[in-house]
């Protein structure tokens, strides 16, 4: 079973990524850091990165599933 | 109400506008108001502007997270956030939070739990553009309601 999720990077960490999103397949169930190492193999994820699956905060080792939106950015700075 | 608002707004008249609406007068004896505003100033620098990103749609679902648990610890009639997003300039309105309730205690209460829950929980990110016409992200964090 191919598992098909895409991904989206916000504010700094899409700015030293150089983009905003990536698509992915893979085969077997992956974790949020395993989806991290795949898509950014170069570069370790920052110690303060936040992940979120379908718009709802996960941690690291949240299981992602077909169909999902897992985005990944810093801690946030709103008010 | 959540509003996600790319352009200045006036907040007084959003509160006046949105009290129209209320169908059960007589009922609340206390409104509070919280108004964020820019600063031309952070961490020592001078600052001429900001963009503020946010997430479009986890935004709004983390920000009516929010307000769903305020609404639980505290006894509210009504709730009204804007915030502001895209290029923001000193002495624009960043944020506003209105609460609706019968008793101050509240209203008080409830407005700080949502703003520090709002800065600490909910998909904003600033990156200020300084004087020298240099820019920065805001990495400064606070630890939510206490």
């Amino acid at each position: 079973m191919t598992v098909a999720i895409k991904i989206r990077y916000f504010a700094s960490l899409k700015e030293s990524l150089g983009r905003d999103s990536d698509s992915l397949d893979f085969v077997q169930a992956m974790s949020v850091a395993e989806v991290w190492k795949k898509a950014v193999p170069d570069q370790d994820m920052p110690e303060n990165t936040l992940a979120a699956v379908n718009m709802e905060y996960v941690t690291i080792d949240y299981q992602v599933l077909d169909g999902d939106e897992l985005a990944f950015f810093p801690p946030v700075t709103g008010g | 109400m959540i509003k996600i608002v790319a352009a200045e707004f006036d907040p007084f008249a959003e509160v006046q506008d949105y009290q129209k609406q209320f169908t059960q007068t007589g009922k609340y004896g206390a409104t509070n108001l919280f108004i964020g505003t820019m600063r031309d100033f952070n961490e020592g620098d001078k600052v001429q502007g900001m963009n503020l990103e946010h997430y479009p749609g986890m935004t709004e679902k983390q920000l009516a997270l929010v307000v769903a648990e305020a609404e639980e610890k505290w006894s509210l009639l009504d709730a009204l956030v804007i915030h502001r997003v895209g290029d923001v300039y000193p002495d624009d309105v960043l944020v506003l939070v209105a609460i609706w309730s019968v008793h101050r205690g509240d209203a008080f209460d409830a407005s700080r739990f949502i703003m520090e829950e709002l800065k600490s929980s909910v998909p904003f990110w600033k990156k200020e553009i300084l004087a020298d016409d240099n820019s920065r992200w805001v990495a400064k964090n606070t630890d939510g309601y206490l």
